[in-house]
């Protein structure tokens, strides 16, 4: 039978500059560069191409550059190449297409359909350099009044615990199995660094992350990998995940091959066997059930961590999000469609939930309209992009936000969308040993703490703009959002004026 | 072709720069109007003669007990359903026009009239509210509901006089030289743009509490969100309207001092609290941690008026003029030091407000019975209803 699975991608080399250092060769994972065994020329096997770019990045001479794959589609619309390529692989194989990361489909993006304001003559913008900025979070429940003595300067009825985040932005779960223990290490130094947290995800905690615990979620999920009372009470809060922006409504599978004794020991499960999440917690199959985790949870920790419910954004998000709120968890993580994945069934990535955008700004005025948004904390994630993205998000309602895929970027990663295959060529989606090894954590965790740094500022101009030195004040301050090229049904459920309102 | 209306304070948000004073013998002993006049006349190019109005406490002693509403009226429509309104939710012991003299700058004033009421006995017991919160429940109705009309205060022993004109006009226009008080406050407003609208004038006031307000917060959005989730309608959509709001939820329902209200929302910074020794930092950031919506951020001064006394607050950065000086018992503040210096030359004790400092001028009495009380804040929704008649069966009280 004829194969007619096209490649994507087309390897370009400029002979002229190419000085056959077989570099590229060493650096990829696929295979795809090699000496052919008759003309001992260098040769690429396009096939084998997922365009993570780590040849073009590591070539010294700049000589490679990849190129789409050149072949014109059907001419249809409706048929496009893309669509038949899917077509073509399953119907060579029978099989469910995977493929990784965020929903990469032209939806609409909102947030860049949001524009910020400034302050002009009637009050002043405010500079950064010569005042205090400040972008400190806690994120945890609080009652809606406090009961202190004020001569005495003492609060009377301690808070439930918090966290303290000196800046609004954590990282997304990423589990040790899904990503390289490097990858992960980087995260937690930066975190660390940056006075804020970061998610084990759903693998458990591998020992060597324990000097980080307190700058850790860890997550309980379906399949409860590593899940004892000692991860528990190492962590600093317990995020209970029900689902992800990438895949909601599924659970996940960690191949059996790349259950290695260090995943096997980590996720306390037997080496060389298949990790599997299942869709539901199958102790939760309605919202009354998710508060005997929540509280089963604080009892095995003391009442002394916050206990975080993640959910994906889906349609009835709001509704779900306020009955969270009433099951007890202290904060609710909001992850939107857009949001990564290590791997996802393509139909799902690609069609199943909705923009963050639309989610948390229901979820938002939700909680508002109940009178209870203040008492619990509100994280959104799944496609933050960059500081603008962040000063959105808590604009429309959230305390912090978390970001992965950038992240990830800032280490290396350059969305091939291929981390299900585990030859990530950056050591971040891996667990070869070789491919981890080009990973150096502490390089690694200075590029992130670069990244986030550089947002901070970015944020702390913004507000200063704005006129507004705490980050408290930009908080669900929906008036300095203004909405381009939207219609009155998007404007009412993002809860902002039109641009020129 | 007809002018398209501009539209009004609540139809969308007009910014606008201010002149403010205020005036307070901590004696009790009651003053006329005459010298806030001069105070705010004083600083006439801090306002364009687009609002102007004074707040005064102790101005109806003789009926103390009583809340006086102060409504403007657009049209007879507009009093016959506010008075029908009212028949039905209050027992009113006194109605009359309040007393006006025409002005020449003044155009246009609404019909504006004074109610003494309490409030009918059998619907306070049956709303299951306490007495505050039945008559803020009412006010917001009447506002909101009720075209043509506007509760410009509903205190009690306290009323706002206001409206659209200089200030110095408006107060000639309502006579409040003829009005004694043991505290007054003034405003002079400079809006960017606003229709002339009587009820957009300032002071704003809701219960006991007047609030005039000089500077454009650019917590707005976050502040009024925060507090609409507990009842407060934040139909005007102005600074003053939402500080007022803050106020009231910090102070009366959550129970705390009017000190304590500001300092939550001036709240010191980050860097201040982690100075601090750290049984005094937990306080500081449990209170930011619960009320960080309640901070007020951007330039604002703004002078509060309630039943207490007078108190003074600036912006955290002090990024707007505020005055503040003494002369035995009177204490002056004003957004320029020549307005107090204009009605008290020998003032004592002059100093600008410090940014994010509450300063409090409380009567003589109240500070000696806020001397003794409990320094513990007690939610209203904690305390029983006083007023609790008739109902089967009665709550069995402790002896």
């Amino acid at each position: 039978m004829f194969d007619c699975v096209l490649p994507r991608y087309k390897v370009l080399r400029d002979a002229q500059s190419c000085v056959g250092c077989d570099i590229c060769i060493t650096s990829c994972s696929n295979g795809v560069h090699r000496r052919d065994k008759t003309t001992e020329q260098l040769v690429a096997d396009p096939k084998r191409c997922v365009n993570c770019q780590r040849c073009v990045v590591m070539c010294p001479t700049t000589a490679i550059a990849i190129t789409r794959w050149p072949q014109v589609d059907s001419g249809s619309s409706q048929w496009t190449l893309e669509v038949m390529q899917d077509i073509a692989k399953q119907s060579q194989t029978g099989g469910v297409l995977l493929s990784s990361m965020g929903n990469p489909e032209p939806y609409p993006i909102y947030w860049d359909h949001l524009l910020l304001n400034a302050s002009q003559v009637t009050n002043p913008s405010i500079d950064p350099l010569r005042e205090p900025m400040e972008t400190r979070v806690f994120l945890g429940s609080r009652p809606e009044i406090l009961k202190v003595n004020e001569r005495a300067h003492r609060v009377i009825e301690q808070l439930p615990p918090q966290l303290a985040l000196d800046v609004p932005i954590m990282f997304s779960a990423m589990s040790f199995g899904s990503i390289s223990l490097n990858a992960q290490k980087a995260l937690a130094l930066a975190a660390r660094e940056l006075g804020t947290f970061f998610n084990t995800g759903e693998g458990g905690m591998h020992r060597d992350l324990e000097p980080f615990a307190n700058h850790a979620f860890v997550q309980v999920a379906s399949g409860r990998f590593g899940v004892d009372a000692h991860y528990l009470n190492t962590a600093a809060a317990i995020e209970i995940k029900i689902g992800q922006g990438a895949k909601p409504g599924i659970g996940g599978h960690l191949p059996g091959e790349k259950v290695n004794s260090e995943v096997s020991r980590t996720r306390m499960i037997p080496e060389g066997t298949d990790a599997l999440s299942p869709a539901p917690h199958h102790d939760i199959y309605s919202i009354e059930d998710l508060r005997q985790l929540v509280f089963s949870v604080k009892e095995a920790t003391g009442y002394r961590k916050p206990v975080a419910v993640k959910i994906a954004a889906v349609h009835n998000a709001a509704a779900i999000a306020s009955g969270m709120a009433r099951t007890g968890a202290d904060i609710i993580v909001v992850d939107g469609f857009r949001g990564g994945t290590g791997a996802a069934p393509k139909r799902i990535r690609d069609n199943v939930g909705i923009p963050i955008e639309l989610a948390l700004a229901a979820i938002d005025q939700r909680l508002r309209d109940e009178g209870i948004r203040s008492t619990v904390s509100l994280v959104a994630g799944g496609s933050i992009r960059n500081a603008a993205d962040v000063v959105r998000a808590i604009a429309l309602g959230a305390d912090a936000c978390t970001i992965a895929s950038a992240a990830l970027i800032a280490i290396g990663c350059h969305q091939c969308r291929d981390c299900g295959s585990g030859r990530c060529n950056w050591g971040i989606a891996t667990q070869n040993p070789e491919l981890e090894q080009r990973l150096d954590p502490e390089e690694a965790a200075e590029r992130i703490v670069n990244l986030v740094h550089a947002w901070t500022r970015e944020v702390q101009e913004m507000m200063g703009g704005m006129g507004i030195n705490a980050i408290d004040s930009l908080r669900g301050n929906r008036l300095m959002l203004r909405g381009v090229g939207l219609n009155e049904k998007e404007l009412d459920i993002l809860g902002i004026q039109h641009a020129g309102e | 072709m007809a002018r398209k209306t501009i539209p009004r304070e609540g139809e969308t948000r007009i910014p606008s720069g201010c002149a403010i004073a205020g005036i307070i013998d901590r004696s009790g002993q009651r003053h006329d109007g005459t010298a806030i006049l001069e105070s705010i006349a004083l600083m006439h190019d801090r306002s364009n003669g687009l609002g102007g109005g004074f707040a005064a406490y102790g101005i109806y002693p003789d009926y103390a007990q009583l809340y006086a509403f102060h409504i403007m009226y657009e049209n007879r429509d507009a009093r016959a359903a506010t008075e029908a309104y009212l028949e039905r939710y209050y027992l009113c012991e006194k109605q009359e026009r309040i007393p006006t003299e025409e002005h020449p700058a003044i155009k246009n004033p609404p019909d504006i009239w004074r109610y003494f009421m309490a409030p009918h006995p059998m619907r306070l017991a049956a709303s299951g509210l306490d007495e505050a919160e039945y008559t803020m429940q009412h006010v917001f109705h009447i506002n909101s509901s009720i075209p043509g009309a506007f509760v410009a205060s509903s205190g009690k022993d306290m009323g706002v006089f206001k409206g659209v004109g200089y200030p110095e006009d408006i107060g000639a226009f309502y006579r409040i030289g003829d009005y004694d008080a043991w505290a007054w406050t003034a405003h002079g407003r400079f809006p960017t743009n606003t229709p002339g609208w009587w009820g957009g004038a300032h002071p704003f006031t809701l219960l006991n509490w007047s609030i005039v307000h000089n500077g454009e917060i650019s917590s707005y959005d976050a502040n009024r969100r925060y507090v609409e989730q507990f009842g407060y309608d934040c139909e005007l959509q102005t600074d003053t309207e939402v500080i007022t709001y803050l106020f009231d939820l910090l102070a009366r329902r959550h129970g705390f001092s009017q000190q304590m209200a500001a300092h939550i929302m001036a709240a010191p910074s980050w860097r201040e609290i982690d100075a601090m020794e750290p049984d005094r930092a937990a306080f500081e950031t449990a209170l930011r941690t619960v009320y960080g919506s309640a901070l007020v951020n951007g330039p604002f001064s703004v002078i509060l008026g309630s039943e207490e006394g007078l108190l003074a607050l600036n912006d955290r950065l002090k990024l707007r003029a505020l005055m503040a000086a003494e002369k035995g018992s009177m204490v002056y503040l004003a957004s320029e030091q020549a307005a107090i210096e204009a009605v008290c030359p020998d003032a004592e004790n002059m100093h600008s407000i410090e940014g994010g400092v509450p300063f409090v001028v409380q009567r003589d009495d109240v500070a000696r019975r806020k001397a003794v009380e409990a320094s513990e804040n007690r939610a209203v929704r904690d305390w029983p209803l006083e007023h609790e008649v008739g109902v089967q069966p009665r709550r069995r009280r402790e002896v």
